[in-house]
């Protein structure tokens, strides 16, 4: 079973985002970008699939401040290879229209089984990459994934609908899956071993094709909601809001 | 290329999706702008009833046995012939599970723009605007909506599902199915919800977990504030995840919805996909440190207090009134 994984690197939300001065883009100037979280749960899923069958599992990721410590940390955790697309950047935040073509030309060559990449990230504007991806390929598409199985050639999955209820769906060989959850809580890694894999893993670099970018929409502005307007804050010493909310808590009847 | 706008109608045993109604709403703003009509998508199979109350001029319905359940394969085939023969001016879905890889799908295929994540939409100078909502509900992002046909998913919060309804009965032309080979994707079976052993839809108090608890042996303490307020613990799904909570007591797009009298968000950053589960309490209370947290847009009250120093506070006061 030969396994891709798509990773993409994402704005790290618990950092403050601001605007740049076109008002059409965040400023990348003190933007950390981090693995976008539902694609540690793609790579985790494959690994999984690797351990249960065999197979190999090829971590293809673009450039961006943060890639190589992301590829070396999927390393350290297992997987065989590692390639790095230069000529496009995670910090000019490309739309999945053009990410999709962009790894579809590299995968070509690859000729994988499964596609796993992350059902969504946070910063998608024009779609999420699995379903343009998968259509690049040729390839059919499920998403919103919580299992993945592989037996004698044949993939059942499990997709999620809304209020815990699920499918199960057998899809044909090669496809391309968006992960919601992985089967396990992507596994721990001791910083030790990240280092290690800094010294013996070895990334590829691909230059990435020219790529075509009609398909997303055209950013007129973006701007910050008003937050918090309707919130009533309390403020003050822990135990003044404490006692507050008890207040609240007992204007409701609750207490 | 049609003045008229297409709306998805999603529906998943028997029931259509609220994002449906949304996004009726949605395609009416748009279709005032165009002069074109709101035109209801039924695909399935002895569906028909499911267009009543819904506000559109007409419904497009395909009717065939293989549709019966949601077919990734077979429903995108089916609407990317629909839309090459009608050319509607914009295709709405809900960004779902179900609606968004339709959505993307048919993007790639017929090389059509795609709009994610709309919020809203709007008319402004003679142009149709789109509010997409990004970074979990941080940053709003505007474009103009594309001057070819477009594909655009919606998410819940911009427009009023209400808006969607109607009690006039939009009239049903049927149009038949497309012959098609073997899918690619097929469904084997449902697999039910996990029953938990608490049903956190029924209670009154609900105190729920995100990210900002930070560590497995925390949740404890919010289980001990639960405890002493008679209510019980949910959580957003980074908690579910991490294995800390049965799925059973996950609040959100994929989890539960919930309607508490009082709705605790601790940690809980307030990512769209978890707003949509809990945006119908009757009073919503958010502890988080970062002032930006979208949490607070739906909190009637907030404080920015660190949650593991607030909660020992917190128990203690309750434990307290709750013994007096």
């Amino acid at each position: 079973m030969n396994i891709a994984v798509l990773i993409k690197l994402v704005p790290d939300l618990v950092e403050e985002l601001e605007i740049d001065a076109t008002g059409t883009a965040l400023d990348t100037t003190w933007l950390r970008l981090i693995i976008n979280e539902v694609d540690e749960h793609a790579l985790e899923q494959a690994l999984l699939l690797k351990e249960r069958g065999g197979g190999d599992v090829t971590v293809v990721t673009a450039e961006g401040d943060g890639a190589e410590d992301v590829l070396y940390a999927a390393a350290a955790k297992g997987s065989d290879r590692l390639i790095r697309l230069r000529g496009i950047s995670f910090e000019d935040a490309p739309g999945n229209h053009t990410l999709a073509r962009v790894f579809a030309a590299v995968l070509r060559d690859l000729e994988p089984d499964l596609v796993l990449t992350g059902v969504q990230a946070h910063n998608d504007l024009d779609g999420s990459l699995g379903p343009l991806l998968a259509e690049e390929m040729g390839m059919p598409y499920v998403g919103y994934l919580s299992g993945v199985q592989t037996e004698d050639g044949v993939c059942r999955v499990m997709k999620e609908y809304p209020g815990g209820l699920a499918a199960e769906m057998e899809i044909a060989l090669p496809a391309v899956l968006g992960i919601q959850a992985s089967e396990e809580p992507p596994r721990y890694l001791a910083i030790s071993r990240i280092r290690q894999a800094m010294k013996t893993a070895t990334i590829v670099d691909r230059e990435a094709e020219q790529p075509d970018t009609t398909g997303a929409p055209g950013v007129i502005s973006m701007f910050t909601p008003e937050v918090g307007e309707a919130a009533t804050m309390l403020t003050g010493a822990d135990d003044e809001v404490a006692a507050r909310i008890v207040e609240i808590l007992s204007e409701q009847g609750l207490l | 290329m049609s003045d008229d706008i297409h709306v998805f109608i999603e529906h998943l045993r028997g029931e259509v999706a609220e994002i449906t109604l949304i996004s009726l709403a949605a395609a009416r703003v748009i279709a005032e702008q165009t002069g074109g009509e709101v035109v209801g998508v039924l695909l399935g199979h002895d569906v028909q009833g499911l267009a009543a109350g819904l506000a559109a001029d007409r419904i497009l319905s395909i009717d065939d046995p293989a549709a019966g359940d949601y077919s990734p394969d077979l429903y995108i085939a089916t609407l990317a012939g629909l839309i090459d023969s009608q050319t509607p001016r914009a295709v709405l879905f809900g960004d779902t599970s179900m609606g968004a890889e339709i959505a993307g799908c048919l993007s790639g295929r017929l090389g059509l723009p795609l709009v994610g994540r709309c919020h809203t939409v709007r008319a402004a100078d003679d142009q149709i605007r789109v509010v997409s909502q990004i970074c979990g509900g941080k940053i709003f992002v505007e474009s103009a909506l594309p001057e070819s046909t477009v594909v655009v998913s919606m998410v819940p919060g911009g427009h009023r599902p209400d808006d969607g309804r109607s009690e006039t009965a939009a009239p049903i032309e049927t149009i038949p199915a497309p012959a098609f080979g073997e899918p690619r994707v097929a469904l084997k079976r449902y697999v039910e919800p996990e029953i938990g052993e608490i049903d956190i839809t029924k209670e009154d108090v609900l105190v729920a977990i995100g990210r900002g608890i930070q560590l497995e042996e925390n949740v404890e303490l919010a289980e001990e504030l639960a405890q002493a307020l008679g209510g019980a613990l949910c959580a957003s799904r980074p908690i579910i995840d991490q294995g800390w909570l049965p799925s059973s007591q996950m609040v959100g797009k994929s989890g539960k919805r919930v309607e508490p009298k009082v709705y605790l968000a601790l940690g809980v950053s307030g990512a769209p996909e978890h707003v949509e589960g809990m945006a119908s309490s009757a009073t919503v209370i958010a502890v988080n440190t970062d002032p930006a947290a979208p949490i607070f847009d739906v909190a009637h009250y907030g404080t920015e207090a660190d949650l593991l120093d607030l909660l020992p506070e917190l128990i203690d006061k309750v434990k307290a009134a709750g013994a007096g």
